[in-house]
């Protein structure tokens, strides 16, 4: 059966090109980077090119690249790195109520260690107040992680403004920033906004699962969370993973041209799924940001009464897959924690779904998933 | 290298004139179990004794430690019956041992009267020997650290410091073949793995309401049936949809009474695939009144659409009790994967307590119970799960 992936947010297909070059990467330069022989020397050059990419498409040097398992551990690396290697200083750090479990939880386990951590919340649209992030910031304040785009509902958060307010309170406190979401879809500022770190991920820019990095501004120190044979600098030990390296750097660099080819693609994706889906007068809400404003290729909808679960195994029957906007069931509702920081009441928490979009995404696709989407919702409204 | 398990039963040794037939069917079910892992099956007065590569020990173990009719298991040392080798593999037993606690005492057992040393003795002669090799060592007759066991057989001896515990019960197969009603909870799994152990092999069945229900869910039921399917090779898992007799319960019939009517066709649809697979036996999870549907009343009315004997091993249990058999055999972390499943898509709102089976007769009439039931039984597919 043919098929229509919109759940992006969570992986993206690979691209055909990547999938040539990491097989050929695994079939050949099968070395380990760090053998003295001429084997080893063709995977330390291909992980150096890999790093060349990716740094040239972000617009950063290649040494401030360190490559890494993919988002979750560069989002460790980033947070219990820094809190760890700047102790003395101080111990407090501030994030947000939507951030990604991966710095959530990284925040927790601080927590357990000694640290202090401020969970502040965003509004109902996921934004995070900069003035109220000022205002936690004091002489204790290691770091502040902020994501750049919210991962379920689409928030673009205004890091221009934080980072403006972080450096001014306390130039030493660290801002580390989550672009696993945005990157090559939302441009990464990091001058502009101060950042010191950078978290991105292979995965979701069509690159192969198994690789990220996380981009340290020269001069920062990291303790590590990975101890061993002293690869990436001392900050990332184990045998690099070369293939998935080189697919990532790749991807970024053909990931980033296509959005730069086709700008403006994904928002159009987007506002014609929204059209066709109004068209049918079916009633469903929009979950966070407005469509115009958040990222250009996650939109969040409620259906008010529905179960997601239900609504999801019904569209996926029908060849559409997109993600539940929270993890429920009937018995024991565990509601996203994104939904429920933006004040998203109990009807709309559990009925909602997200729909994220690729370049891989066809215009003639979208308008059918559109339509699959309004057909099934209100099959379903009837009998429920 | 070669290791050679010794393997005991118990509850078969007990049954009389049957008791030919059940060494024969746990011999097949001890040779089914370590076939792939290479090992081999020989009886041997009143145990089995299975041999494989050593590489291979600690899986055998594990496998034979599963098969029901099994008291327990040891890894067994097998020497000539000669005192020196018998003191030899006692040295180098002790010495290999887990753990590092001092205190032991040997156990020897002479089934062959005709070797030179009585079994008081032997334990002598060997507890001497031992604290020779290992001055560290002391005797404690009385509560050991380890006991060193001696078997004398009739052609070799068997030397040992461990028994693992087997599952006990009788050997799978031996009365029968059943139908198991499995849904994705903590009950049925745990009710499959109690029949089981009564020596029953298992098929089950499982009702799903695709599409509301996921691929996730059928995932979960598969791994349910491996983990019943350990304890024995294989389970045919049959699938039946009911999605177009729920809304047509939905559309025909009052919220209140929509489990029951739904249980009792599922009930008819097991007969069905019973009759289909030569099965004359059924088995829930029910359990007296953990829910609505579950009350005595309840509970008999829906037996009454069926003629089917119908088992219920955990209708005893407390909940408590039946989750400590699921940890037990490890279906209870898939249990609890919080998936949609057929009974929580379409929930009632207030289910009946105490149907009345007149009233659910006379609803069961506006249905086109033999269409839907044909249509339904044309959904089921069939998938064997092996461990």
């Amino acid at each position: 059966m043919t098929y229509i992936y919109l759940d992006n947010s969570a992986t993206t297909a690979p691209y055909p090109e990547v999938i040539r070059l990491t097989s050929a990467v695994m079939k050949e330069i099968y070395g380990n980077p760090s053998s003295m022989h001429s084997l080893g020397v063709a995977a330390e050059k291909t992980i150096a090119k890999a790093r060349r990419r990716i740094a040239s498409v972000i617009g950063v040097r290649d040494k401030e690249i360190i490559f890494t398992s993919g988002g979750t551990e560069a989002n460790n690396l980033a947070i219990i790195g820094s809190a760890r290697r700047n102790r003395n200083r101080g111990n407090h750090l501030i994030t947000s109520q939507t951030e990604h479990p991966s710095v959530l939880n990284c925040c927790r386990q601080l927590e357990k260690e000694g640290f202090r951590v401020s969970y502040i919340p965003v509004d109902k649209k996921g934004v995070v107040n900069p003035e109220t992030l000022g205002k936690l910031i004091g002489e204790e304040t290691i770091l502040v992680s902020i994501m750049h785009v919210n991962n379920e509902i689409g928030t673009i958060e205004p890091l221009t403004e934080i980072g403006n307010i972080v450096k001014e309170r306390n130039r030493s406190t660290i801002l580390h920033i989550d672009a696993v979401q945005s990157f090559t879809k939302v441009p990464v500022k990091f001058r502009q906004w101060q950042a010191d770190l950078i978290s991105f991920s292979s995965h979701k820019i069509h690159g192969p699962r198994g690789a990220g990095c996380l981009w340290i501004r020269e001069g920062l120190l990291l303790e590590p969370v990975i101890y061993g044979g002293g690869q990436e600098k001392n900050l990332r030990s184990g045998t690099e993973n070369t293939a998935a390296i080189a697919g990532f750097g790749l991807a970024a660099e053909l990931s980033a041209r296509a959005n730069v080819e086709n700008d403006g693609f994904l928002i159009s994706l987007k506002l014609s799924f929204l059209e066709e889906l109004k068209k049918s007068g079916l009633d469903f809400h929009i979950n966070g940001p407005d469509p115009e404003v958040g990222a250009p290729h996650i939109l969040n909808l409620a259906f008010p009464g529905l179960n997601a679960e239900v609504l999801l195994h019904s569209l996926e029957a029908k060849g559409l897959y997109v993600s539940a906007g929270s993890a429920c069931h009937s018995k024991h509702p565990e509601p996203s924690h994104v939904l429920s920081a933006i004040g998203l009441d109990h009807k709309l928490l559990t009925g909602s779904l997200r729909f994220s979009f690729s370049g891989m995404n066809r215009t003639v696709e979208i308008k059918k998933a559109a339509i699959i989407t309004a057909d099934t919702a209100s099959e379903l409204y009837k009998m429920f | 290298m070669s290791a050679l398990v010794m393997v005991r039963y118990g509850e078969i040794a007990l049954k009389g004139k049957n008791r030919g037939q059940f060494e024969q069917q746990l011999h097949r079910n001890l040779k089914d179990a370590v076939k792939d892992l290479s090992g081999k099956v020989e009886r041997m007065h009143g145990r089995f004794m299975v041999s494989g590569p050593d590489s291979n020990l600690e899986h055998m173990l594990d496998r034979l430690s599963r098969v029901f009719g099994i008291v327990s298991v040891s890894p067994v040392t097998e020497v000539p019956l000669d005192i020196n080798a018998i003191k030899q593999a006692a040295i180098g037993a002790v010495g290999k041992r887990r753990g590092n606690k001092n205190s032991f005492k040997i156990a020897a057992r002479r089934a062959n009267k005709n070797f030179p040393y009585e079994s008081p003795e032997l334990n002598r002669v060997l507890g001497e020997c031992l604290l020779e090799a290992y001055p560290y060592l002391t005797v404690s007759l009385r509560e050991p650290d380890f006991a060193l066991a001696v078997e004398i057989g009739y052609s070799n001896a068997y030397i040992y410091l461990e028994q693992i515990p087997g599952p006990g019960g009788l050997p799978l197969g031996i009365t029968g073949r059943s139908l198991l009603l499995l849904s994705g909870g903590i009950d049925s799994p745990a009710a499959g793995w109690l029949a089981m152990k009564r020596g029953l092999n298992l098929e089950a069945l499982h009702f799903h309401s695709f599409p509301f229900t996921s691929t996730r869910s059928r995932e979960k039921v598969i791994e349910l049936s491996r983990k019943l399917a350990v304890y024995g090779r294989k389970i045919p898992l049959h699938m039946i949809s009911v999605t177009e007799i729920q809304k047509e319960l939905r559309s025909k019939c009052p919220d209140e009474l929509g489990v029951i009517l739904l249980r009792r066709i599922m009930l008819r649809l097991a007969e069905r695939l019973s009759e289909k697979r030569g099965i004359t036996s059924l088995i829930t999870g029910e359990n007296l009144g953990q829910v609505a549907s579950q009350t005595l009343e309840s509970i008999a009315v829906v037996s009454k659409a069926t003629g089917l004997l119908i088992l219920r091993p955990l209708i005893g249990f407390d909940k408590g009790e039946i989750i400590e058999i699921a940890r037990k055999i490890d279906t209870y972390d898939t249990s609890i994967l919080p998936y949609q499943d057929c009974c929580t898509v379409f929930v009632p709102k207030s289910p009946v307590t105490k149907p009345k089976i007149a009233v659910v007769e006379r609803y069961e009439e506006n249905l086109e119970m033999e269409k839907l039931l044909s249509d339904a039984f044309s959904t089921l597919e069939t998938e064997v799960v092996r461990r």
